[in-house]
């Protein structure tokens, strides 16, 4: 093996390393926010928010999507997101099981 | 029509590996499967009013995302090796990654029995509604089933690749896989965990 590419190796798993470090503090302080004294739904966006910051770092650098094409990353990025926000019309339903209003009873 | 005999050269969607392609699409059409899961978990959790907290202690699920997490790193190690023409390094890595799996797995299963052993059953628990158990197994059940999966499609691949049956593209693609199920695992914690601690 010649050392260019050990250096390059090296290289790239030094910046890994930063992107793991970096996803366990992440995951550290999704862990901190549960134990804040905030309500349930400050909770939750907070965590929800940290888990995407999470998930964008480990599809970018760990699966490489950032260095993959870019007609593909905005095929991946654009499907997911669209159909993720598509699954989200039923959230009033929910509300209405919690409030019982309007056509619950 | 034969490509080479005309001439013409078709390239692959996205001028990308097939195989790599292939488990993009599985991953995409898996991430709605469990998103499906997440949503319907938030919407029944929104909805039940005595929705049970049973989650005394993080020591467990934060061991268990710490070796997750660190289970990607190897993996990446080991692609990096592969790419770099170590073959011992990579298998090595691999196969690091597969103990980690396994130990993430005999965790998730020790927690289950825990929580069975405090009398939570599939469709009933002594702390509120019975839909708590139903969404708690389904949920973190399919992410156990895909870490055994991933645990077995590593174990195979490494013996392969070092066999010389496989080469580090075939190892980027399982990388995939394995990223993804930590990648779940970043969005099933917070919701099914940490949202249900007692405080």
């Amino acid at each position: 093996m010649t050392t260019t590419t050990e250096q390059h190796k090296s290289d790239e798993i030094g910046k890994d390393l930063i992107v793991y470090v970096c996803l366990l503090a992440l995951a550290g302080l999704q862990f901190v926010i549960a134990y804040q004294n905030i309500d349930g739904s400050q909770m939750f966006w907070r965590m929800l928010v940290v888990a995407g910051v999470e998930a964008g770092l480990a599809e970018l650098f760990f699966m490489h999507l950032w260095s993959e094409k870019r007609a593909f990353l905005l095929f991946v990025v654009i499907f997911t997101v669209s159909v993720l926000l598509g699954m989200q019309y039923g959230w009033t339903d929910s509300f209405r099981m919690v409030t019982g209003a309007p056509f619950s009873h | 029509m034969e490509g080479h005999s005309t001439g013409v050269t078709v390239g692959p969607a996205f001028a990308f590996p097939t195989k790599k392609l292939a488990m993009w699409l599985f991953i995409i059409a898996d991430t709605m499967t469990f998103a499906a899961c997440l949503v319907a978990y938030g919407f029944l959790r929104n909805g039940t009013p005595n929705w049970p907290r049973p989650f005394h202690s993080i020591t467990n699920v934060a061991l268990m995302t710490f070796i997750l997490l660190t289970s990607s790193l190897t993996m990446l190690i080991g692609l990096r090796s592969a790419r770099a023409g170590d073959k011992a390094g990579a298998f090595r890595w691999i196969m690091i990654t597969a103990a980690l799996g396994v130990v993430f797995a005999l965790l998730h299963v020790r927690e289950w029995l825990e929580l069975i052993d405090q009398g939570m059953r599939l469709f009933k628990n002594p702390w509120g509604t019975g839909l708590f158990g139903a969404s708690f197994f389904s949920i973190t059940g399919l992410h156990l089933t895909h870490v055994t999966c991933g645990v077995i499609a590593l174990v195979t691949v490494g013996v392969r690749y070092k066999g010389g049956r496989y080469n580090a593209d075939d190892i980027e693609v399982l990388g995939l896989y394995w990223h993804f199920v930590d990648l779940v695992w970043m969005f099933v914690v917070p919701l099914v965990y940490l949202l249900n601690l007692t405080h």
